[in-house]
């Protein structure tokens, strides 16, 4: 519900948007299931300015800050807190706890005077490369 | 009709309401000097009957405890907690599966925490989602029983991995489930290197005075502090 909400306000400070996605991270650590997530996303948009939008998970490995190899080694399981190079036992935690709304993908519904306004196209064209940035 | 979408960042905590609200109560919590412990674990491993024995010792040593305590849908933990003759307020949740620190906020209501040393926040039994709420707590302790099996922390890694301290709780009962202490605690550094683990039985008092001692120690550093 809190996604629901917080989107919805970012939405709303846009002026009149459509939804048309929303953009998550989420960590291993999060304690939040993505599956559960997508499961109960469309009934918690029910009735909301969010209804009929897709949710877009982007998922964050745990990544430790191993002090022997000096560097960040992102952690192929969460239940060996240890370096995959070196083998050394660490905590020292960079990513993973991760729940945040990172994007909306919008657009702006148009009222009738602004329907005599030329098309944005460039702006669009870069925006659409943009997102297939973040895509990837 | 409307444009092409576009995709506008945002970057916010989906908790951020929580988190926010979390600091502020940990800011209030330092201004009166009061050191807040909060206890996770699965339902049954135990945090009830501790927190009884705890509140009652620590009572005993002249701290200044009270304790609020997360439900679903029972008022017997508080009615229990109560024995120990210390102030005890009752969170019935619902359906809620957590406590959040709106809860704790609200459930504070007209306490004067200056009147506290120390405040115990027991949290519903759940090893999943009380993972994600910052209660505001100084510390957060996870409790796992010898009954639920030595690999518990390599089965809900998150909660061990946001908790402070582990205990390990009703040794009295390791001989009779065959309890593997070792594989235990090396599943907790596993998970949580360096975390600080106590082995206790609130029934027969074994490894009691070590926790206490522990916690008296937490509790007095902060209150110190907070009366220069």
């Amino acid at each position: 519900m809190s996604i629901v909400e917080g989107a919805s306000q970012e939405a709303s400070s846009r002026g009149n948007v459509q939804i048309h996605a929303v953009h998550l991270k989420l960590g291993v650590l999060s304690g939040v299931v993505k599956e559960a997530l997508l499961f109960s996303y469309d009934i918690a948009c029910e009735g909301t300015p969010l209804e009929g939008s897709t949710l877009v998970i982007e998922e964050v490995p745990a990544v430790v800050y191993c002090s022997q190899c000096d560097s960040e080694k992102t952690l192929p399981s969460i239940q060996l807190f240890c370096c995959p190079t070196c083998g050394t036992l660490t905590g020292d935690l960079v990513s993973g706890r991760e729940l945040e709304l990172v994007g909306l993908e919008i657009s702006e519904l148009e009222t009738a005077d602004e329907l005599t306004e030329p098309a944005r196209a460039p702006e669009n064209a870069t925006d659409n490369g943009r997102l297939a940035v973040i895509a990837q | 009709m409307s444009t092409q979408p576009r995709l506008v960042e945002v970057r916010q905590n989906v908790l951020k309401q929580n988190d926010l609200l979390a600091r502020w109560l940990r800011q209030r919590f330092s201004d009166t000097g009061v050191y807040v412990i909060s206890l996770v674990s699965s339902p049954g491993a135990g945090k009830t009957t501790l927190l009884e024995k705890t509140l009652t010792h620590l009572k005993a040593k002249g701290c200044r405890v009270a304790a609020l305590v997360g439900d679903l849908a029972t008022e017997n933990d508080a009615a229990r907690l109560a024995r120990s003759e210390v102030p005890v307020r009752q969170i019935i949740t619902g359906t809620v599966c957590h406590l959040d620190a709106d809860m704790v906020q609200s459930s504070l209501d007209d306490w004067d925490l200056n009147d506290l040393d120390c405040l115990f926040i027991e949290n519903v039994g759940n090893l999943v989602c009380p993972s994600s709420y910052d209660l505001g707590e100084d510390l957060r302790i996870v409790l796992m029983s010898v009954t639920e099996g030595e690999d518990k922390p390599l089965k809900y890694p998150t909660i061990f991995n946001t908790a402070d301290v582990a205990l390990i709780t009703k040794t009295d009962l390791s001989e009779a489930v065959e309890f593997d202490l070792v594989g235990a605690r090396g599943s907790i550094q596993s998970v949580r290197p360096g975390m600080d683990v106590i082995e206790l039985s609130a029934k027969t008092g074994a490894g009691l005075d070590e926790y206490l001692e522990y916690l008296l120690k937490k509790i007095e550093s902060k209150t110190a502090v907070a009366r220069v």
